[in-house]
């Protein structure tokens, strides 16, 4: 009785995050700001619902395997979001005025820039190592 | 591309690492699946080698479940409020892009603070600049310069809780120094 109001709990609540990232898809204004949203049913929600499987079950040999569920999530989804939101911001789709402060412009700029200048006498010098290789790395493929 | 046969400090963790997770899969932790599990980790480190990730040899467990509680805190509070916002401002929201310098300069510790970053709803790593350990994060409701000073001040309390789990002596001790003088 008590594990099942436990059970339903937890899986209400993952629910429920799964609820707020599809209000949040729907009602954010762009692309980077969606991206919060996505992933939020993956952290929590998961989270949630894992527990709820756990305490369901009750076997402790399950709870490594449903730890490592959630652990992998933990180290592949930032992994996503920075790829898409680093595409997304030099593909320019957001949209700029929705932004109070960019401190990534200046950067991202200077080191298209940058690499624009060191082809050119140099040819295929490939990447060196500098201040400007990571936000610079891959801007001319990006755009 | 070389690597050194067998450096311990490296190894052994990632081998203790590959056999738990080995045998979690096949939820037997008998002496039947760990020992197979062993051996087939120290195959795969030798084999398939990754490059070598700099440890500093220390690691506070203490440190580590307190920052895991705060994590745990953190990520039900921010979750809620980004689903406040979702409901309250929607399409009116005002974002921004913060860049924030850490510390350190180990390019782990750089990737668990861009990790728990970005794992906590409100904010993610946009774009990461390893030689000057800059994070650039774009953040939801960012409105005043005020906002943002508080984004970068939890980037780098986030930061010292991972050093005081992983970092080097050195870092620890110029961390200690910095909080003994605000």
């Amino acid at each position: 009785m008590l594990t099942d109001v436990i059970v339903s709990i937890l899986l209400i609540g993952g629910a429920f995050m799964s609820l707020a990232a599809g209000i949040g898809l729907l009602r954010f204004p762009d692309l980077l700001s969606r991206m919060h949203a996505a992933t939020k049913p993956q952290v929590l929600g998961l989270l949630l619902v894992l527990a709820a499987l756990a305490v369901e079950t009750g076997s402790w040999l399950l709870l490594p395997v449903l730890f490592l569920c959630w652990l992998f999530q933990l180290l592949t989804s930032p992994v996503s979001a920075l790829m898409v939101g680093r595409t997304g911001y030099r593909t320019r789709h957001l949209r700029r005025e929705l932004l109070t402060l960019d401190e990534l412009d200046d950067v991202v700029e200077r080191a298209i820039v940058d690499q624009a200048e060191r082809q050119r006498p140099a040819g295929a010098d490939g990447a060196d190592a500098g201040v400007q290789d990571g936000p610079g790395g891959s801007a001319g493929a990006a755009r | 591309m070389s690597r050194q046969k067998f450096s311990l400090v490296t190894d052994i963790p990632l081998i203790i690492w590959l056999t738990l997770v080995w045998s979690a899969l096949w939820q037997d932790f008998g002496p039947g699946t760990l020992i197979p599990g062993f051996i087939i980790a120290i195959v795969v480190v030798n084999f398939f080698y990754l490059p070598p990730v700099g440890l500093s040899g220390r690691f506070n467990v203490l440190s580590l479940i307190a920052f895991s509680g705060r994590f745990l805190v953190d990520l039900v509070t921010a979750s809620f409020e980004v689903f406040w916002l979702a409901i309250s401002k929607g399409p009116d929201l005002r974002n921004a892009v913060v860049a924030v310098r850490l510390r350190t300069r180990s390019d782990l510790i750089l990737t668990a603070t861009g990790h728990v970053t970005s794992l906590v709803p409100g904010s993610f790593v946009l774009e990461v600049d390893r030689g000057s350990s800059t994070l650039y994060l774009h953040c939801l409701n960012i409105v005043t310069p005020k906002d943002a000073d508080a984004v970068r001040a939890s980037v780098l309390r986030s930061e010292a809780g991972l050093i005081r789990i992983m970092g080097t002596r050195k870092e620890l001790d110029e961390l200690r120094a910095e909080e003994s003088t605000p």
